[in-house]
């Protein structure tokens, strides 16, 4: 409740660019959010415009929420555990929306050597072995709980918030690549070269290695993932982002109503991003 | 045993300059190949997002493991007191500390960010066993330095058996540390295994012996000083054991795999279809590094022979860096099993088997610092009294008859 009070505070009354920015971002599916509550996010991909907006949510039907997020002079706190809801059966082969999406929020382009290019999130298609029934999803950082990548980082710089975002501290990674010896799902990618035209809210640096950060910046900001954003905007619905920690955000009730699957569940991480529709 | 009268090497010939040279040259190319690694990215390399450690960490690993192991004959002379081992502690001691120098510099400059050093001595996680190994290896240091100071130091002696067993417990300790690195990863099927880290201690006794076997014939041929076969045929002897031990090991370690049904997929990989890597294990760890070093040392034709003791330490070291590499490279080119039952793919190698082909700045990089820990070795022969004058048949077994 506090921070609906707090957030109402900062909230300054909309200027026309403003509302310039929120068409093209309600355009965009971007704003979310339950009635009557106003958001401030970062103005998403258009980088020149790092500046924290404050946008009134529309009634939007999806079920991606942050209403919860802290006021950005606050600590962060374990009230929230932020994670995500994937519902493979929405999931089409060869889309690639929440790709394109995270690659263009942090900047990351290939540089023709697939082996060493960075990938926060990448489609993988599954085909039972024992049924044949073929599938797809997004696969990225599982923001797991107890991370392997922050248990093994030798100087700490791998760590996991404490709303369940796990993160790199770029400042004291020395680039030994532990952590992704480490990862169960390979979600790590270390930085091959000198990197250039960098998002101003996704830092990175050569000889560190990084990952799907689940749009910090935006969540922060009271904003969702850009690959949720993607998939929504296009209707997809494949993906839900909420607080795990709210018994009443979608994501949680969706998960009460019809679960969800933790990757390699057997090493009991606690990973926050679950799965829907695998089912050999 | 009388009084063990030491020696430095005169060290003017040209022939120890031109070793000089030559290992500083070594040096100088892995220098060379670090700054263009560093400055054009690790992308110049063999290394990729999904072989995340490769021939850097080959070399590394293999000259950390041996560090631990070349402490061997000081450890068995001073906590096992057996005297015939005695004369030659002091250049044991030595030969570790130069091993763990040569290691551990390679691992610094295979890091993404080697100029962070300060952070990776200042800032810990406890919970990382690789911070764990930074301790264990600045310890390491600590530890054979003070026992080497009591050697060499006849006011300190007294302290010698009290350095030399926290040195004895601390590398039994480090080289857990150091298999702890893969027993600990819990993620891929090839590792796992809490029997990495008695593997990984007995390894280190097999490599470090050999070298430690080599450099003792090299520097006593080289100098014409004696050495006999009383004390080669006794570490000989050692070495057998030794390479057993590691066979006896990996066996287990395979033979685990194989009764869980879900290690069978990875363990046709290692044994059967990884291609190169499987000749990898089959012909240089088995076999080179193994079975015919086994069946050569115990060889009655061959006892007294040193070219083929020479050949035999060679062997083992070759089937140590195969053995590494077997474990580092394949163990990450077998794919991550996140979805049992299913056929994976993706545009991130998810399901594939992985290559990997090691480039050449990597290779010299490694080349550097198996030079740095010989250059540290021949130097410090030099400048202070590390070998026995002589270790022939009457000084190191007075009770031997020819």
């Amino acid at each position: 409740m506090n921070n609906s009070k707090e957030t109402a505070e900062v909230t300054t009354p909309v200027n026309s660019s403003r509302r310039d920015f929120l068409s093209k971002a309600a355009v965009a599916g971007t704003v979310t959010i339950a009635p009557g509550i106003f958001l401030h996010r970062t103005a998403g991909a258009a980088v020149a415009d790092t500046d924290v907006s404050e946008i009134e949510a529309s009634e939007a039907a999806d079920m991606n929420t942050s209403v919860s997020t802290r006021p950005l002079d606050q600590d962060v706190s374990n009230k929230n555990r932020w994670g995500m809801l994937i519902d493979t059966t929405r999931c089409a082969t060869g889309c690639t929306d929440c790709v394109d999406a995270c690659n263009e929020e942090n900047g990351l382009v290939g540089h023709g050597r697939p082996e060493t290019d960075t990938q926060y999130i990448r489609k993988v298609t599954l085909k039972s072995k024992s049924t044949g029934h073929e599938l797809s999803l997004p696969l990225m950082c599982q923001h797991c709980e107890t991370a392997p990548c922050a248990d093994v980082c030798p100087t700490g710089a791998s760590f996991v918030r404490a709303d369940g975002i796990a993160l790199v501290d770029k400042h004291i990674c020395i680039g030994c690549r532990y952590c992704m010896m480490a990862c169960p799902y390979k979600a790590r990618s270390f930085v091959h070269e000198a990197v250039e035209n960098q998002k101003l809210t996704a830092p990175r640096g050569k000889g560190t290695v990084e990952a799907c950060t689940m749009c910090v910046t935006r969540v922060d900001n009271g904003g969702i993932p850009a690959c949720v954003e993607a998939c929504t905007a296009e209707n997809h619905n494949a993906m839900i982002f909420g607080d795990l920690r709210d018994p009443n955000s979608p994501l949680s009730i969706e998960l009460k109503k019809h679960g969800g699957k933790q990757l390699r569940s057997d090493l009991a991480l606690n990973t926050g991003v679950r799965y829907q529709g695998l089912n050999e | 045993m009388s009084k063990i009268e030491y020696t430095s090497l005169e060290g003017k010939s040209l022939p120890y300059f031109g070793l000089l040279g030559g290992l500083a040259f070594m040096m100088l190319l892995a220098i060379g190949s670090v700054f263009y690694m560093e400055h054009e990215g690790h992308h110049v390399t063999g290394m990729t997002n999904q072989i995340v450690w490769g021939m850097p960490h080959v070399f590394a690993i293999f000259l950390i493991v041996a560090a631990s192991g070349a402490l061997n004959i000081a450890s068995i002379a001073s906590v096992f007191r057996k005297k015939i081992y005695e004369p030659m502690a002091r250049l044991s001691a030595l030969l570790a500390i130069a091993l763990l120098t040569g290691g551990l510099i390679v691992l610094l400059l295979d890091l993404g960010r080697p100029d962070r050093l300060i952070i990776a001595m200042t800032y810990y996680n406890f919970k990382s066993i690789f911070a764990w190994n930074i301790i264990l290896y600045t310890g390491f240091f600590g530890f054979v330095g003070v026992y080497l100071w009591t050697m060499m130091d006849h006011t300190v002696y007294k302290f010698k058996p009290y350095a030399g067993f926290s040195a004895f417990v601390w590398r039994l300790i480090l080289t857990t540390g150091t298999g702890s690195i893969f027993g600990f990863l819990v993620a891929r099927s090839a590792y796992d295994a809490a029997l990495m880290a008695p593997m990984f201690i007995v390894m280190s006794f097999s490599f470090g012996l050999a070298i430690f076997l080599l450099v003792l014939m090299a520097t006593y041929k080289w100098n014409n000083m004696e050495l006999g076969d009383v004390v080669l045929n006794r570490l000989r002897n050692l070495l057998g054991v030794f390479v057993a031990g590691v066979l006896y090991f990996t066996t287990v370690y395979h033979l685990t795999n194989l009764y869980a049904t879900q290690h069978h997929d990875v363990e046709r990989f290692l044994l059967l279809d990884g291609g190169i890597l499987t000749s990898v294990f089959w012909i240089g760890e088995i076999l080179i590094g193994g079975l015919i070093p086994l069946a050569l040392i115990y060889a009655p034709g061959v006892k007294n022979c040193r070219t083929t003791l020479g050949f035999i330490c060679a062997m083992i070291i070759f089937g140590g860096f195969s053995k590494i590499y077997t474990i580092l490279i394949a163990g990450q080119a077998y794919p991550l099993e996140i979805f049992p039952g299913y056929e994976v793919s993706s545009s991130f190698y998810d399901g594939a088997i992985n290559s990997y082909t090691p480039s050449l700045p990597e290779i010299m990089l490694g080349l550097g610092g198996i030079a740095l820990t010989l250059f540290i070795v021949a130097f410090a022969l030099k400048v202070l009294r590390f070998l026995p004058v002589s270790l022939a048949d009457s000084v190191a077994d007075p009770h031997h008859v020819k």
